[in-house]
């Protein structure tokens, strides 16, 4: 599997992490063998090989539908870097328009 | 605005293809992977805790209520239930989701392939469903500025009451051969969900709150092309009425677009109540947004037993119950369609007739006295404060002859005020027809007293001339009396 850096690129700008040129030409050759060894284990999996959802052998762990007190807005407000009439103020959000 | 083609002149070229993604707000006490409080509104930031926050080392568990309504709402839509199914993130960057992903469904929804059947107009149409899948509600972002539109926004306030409010996304599959039926089948589908919505008892389903959420997608190919047309995203689609306009104006938009030698650009649209539909932002991929299995989460596997005894839960579905009611209740097509069309009333003319009256009887007071005071404040039938009991109450009296339905009018009204229950109201308000033929008499003497020459006529035989008699009396008794007793009592005397 060969990953190109325009790929790697893409990637990055989606989990909005900078990555300079130098690090992609890095980072895309190791990527590839990280893909390549995860694209070997599925060699190895017949069809007899149930896919493992979930690394506990657990199902329907459910909550009764019954209300807990959560924070007081005052505790949830004090980790904002801004609030303002009692809601967490956020930067002008660009590149989208609802 | 765009340049939109004659509707019936598009439908003549191109057949249309729906698609409608309906989102519902469930109404369980708490929230879909926390306890906080799931009711709607309050103080802002006063719902939350670290889960619905996304505070590190935080961790979900799943509400069991909200699994139980997904899967009646899977059955009830006709679905399958998956056997096993589980979360997934959905990874997005916006600050109405402090997590940066939304706990969400992928490729293993908890239902799937389900089928509905429609009738508009006499004519039965199946919609096929592709899936149903559980996730979370984001945030309320309030947009600060002079417009409060985001585009010129300075900076935005979140308000995480409604994050992680459990939420049904009900995906239909590509419906075709509508034809200019498209925007009324679009409708009866919201129509439909609605109402299944609320006998289920899972959701408020009020559009105008956003319990209920409807974004339409829709593409035009021309006739008999076998390929589907490059189709558009509609969002903010809030009423019945606007599903019907915005897949009106989107096919008349496109068509104008693919007629002149143009092409359909898929992308989102925004729709604005004034009429028309606006680019949003270009449609991302599916694989944008990286979704992978959720580690916080274990899988969901209902067992066929819990799935069978969510089944029986199913109430009766709407159509088969207003089918039925119409035969039990002896209404006639054109009276069942006002009742059907008035919010509502279906639910509340049951329960009165539940509670004694006659369903004319019902009918006519939801749907006439009723129905007139909820217009004038602008107020859903069912938002009155009177209950069916009460208006089976009040017909009551009347059928005991204690009212005229003039008097009852009178008594809604001061039921409606705040006055208390009919009784209360009959009592503090004097209303009851007088019925002693003592103080009745009195009254009947003293206008044949007043109007000799108008008695002398009703005892030379002109009967009729006892309707000016029978007015005076029903004057006198300032409406309080049965004119049928009067007439009587008059004719006695006369004859």
């Amino acid at each position: 599997m060969a990953l190109s850096t325009e790929e790697v690129a893409r990637l990055a700008g989606l989990a909005r992490i900078t990555v300079s040129a130098e690090e992609l030409a890095t980072i895309a050759p190791q990527l590839d063998i990280v893909l390549d060894a995860v694209a070997s284990v599925s060699e190895v999996a017949n069809a007899d090989v149930t896919p493992m959802t979930h690394a506990l052998p657990l199902t329907n762990v459910f909550r009764d539908d019954v209300v807990r007190p959560g924070l007081t807005r005052e505790q949830a407000l004090a980790m904002a870097p801004a609030v303002e009439e009692d809601r967490f103020r956020v930067p002008r959000i660009l590149g989208e328009e609802a | 605005m765009a340049e939109l083609m004659d509707y019936d002149e598009v439908l003549a070229r191109f057949d249309p293809t729906l698609g409608l993604e309906v989102h519902v707000e469930l109404n369980t006490a708490t929230k879909m992977f926390c306890a906080c409080d799931n009711s709607p509104g309050g103080e802002p930031n006063t719902k939350v805790c670290p889960v619905c926050l996304g505070l590190p080392g935080s961790l979900p568990v799943v509400n069991g209520r909200a699994v139980e309504s997904a899967i009646r709402i899977g059955l009830a839509l006709g679905c399958s239930i998956a056997p096993w199914s589980r979360f997934a993130r959905k990874n997005y960057f916006y600050p109405d989701m402090t997590k940066d992903f939304q706990t969400s469904q992928y490729d293993e929804p908890i239902c799937f392939d389900g089928h509905v059947d429609l009738l508009v107009d006499g004519q039965t149409y199946g919609i096929e469903i592709e899936r149903v899948h559980m996730e979370e509600d984001a945030g309320k972002l309030t947009h600060a500025g002079a417009s409060g539109r985001i585009q010129d926004a300075d900076y935005s306030l979140v308000d995480y009451n409604r994050a992680g409010t459990p939420l049904m996304e009900i995906v239909t599959k590509p419906i075709g051969g509508l034809g200019a039926h498209t925007p009324d089948v679009g409708r009866a589908y919201l129509a439909h969900l609605r109402d299944l919505m609320v006998a289920l008892g899972v959701s408020d389903a009020r559009m105008e709150a956003g319990n209920l959420r409807c974004d339409v997608n829709i593409s035009l190919a021309p006739k008999g092309a076998t390929e589907l047309g490059k189709r558009t995203e509609t969002k903010n689609v809030n009423s019945l009425r606007a599903v019907e306009d915005a897949l009106r104006y989107e096919i008349r938009r496109q068509g104008a677009l693919l007629s002149a030698g143009g092409s359909v650009t898929q992308e989102t649209r925004h729709w604005n109540e004034q009429g028309w539909t606006s680019p949003g932002r270009s449609k991302e991929q599916a694989e944008d947004y990286r979704y992978f299995p959720e580690p916080d989460l274990v899988p969901v596997a209902p067992s066929a037993a819990w799935i069978e005894e969510l089944r029986a839960t199913l109430p009766e579905p709407p159509a088969q119950r207003r089918a039925r009611l119409q035969t039990q209740w002896g209404f006639t097509d054109l009276e069942m369609r006002d009742v059907v069309g008035t919010s509502g009333s279906l639910d509340l003319i049951d329960a009165t007739v539940g509670a004694g009256a006659s369903a004319s009887s019902a009918r006519k007071w939801w749907l006439g006295e009723l129905a007139r005071r909820a217009n004038e404040t602008d107020a859903e039938l069912a938002d009155l404060p009177i209950t069916p009991a009460q208006v089976a109450r009040v017909q009551a009296l009347v059928d005991a002859g204690t009212l005229t339905d003039k008097l009852a009018r009178s008594v809604f009204e001061g039921v409606l005020a705040g006055e208390g229950d009919p009784d209360a109201v009959v009592a503090s308000r004097g209303l009851a027809v007088v019925s002693d033929d003592g103080a009745l008499g009195e009254a009947v003497d003293a206008v044949i007293a007043a109007q000799p020459d108008v008695a002398d006529k009703i005892r030379a035989g002109k009967v009729q001339a006892a309707g000016a008699l029978i007015g005076a009396v029903m004057k006198a008794m300032r409406g309080q009396a049965d004119a049928a007793r009067v007439r009587e009592l008059i004719l006695e005397r006369l004859a």
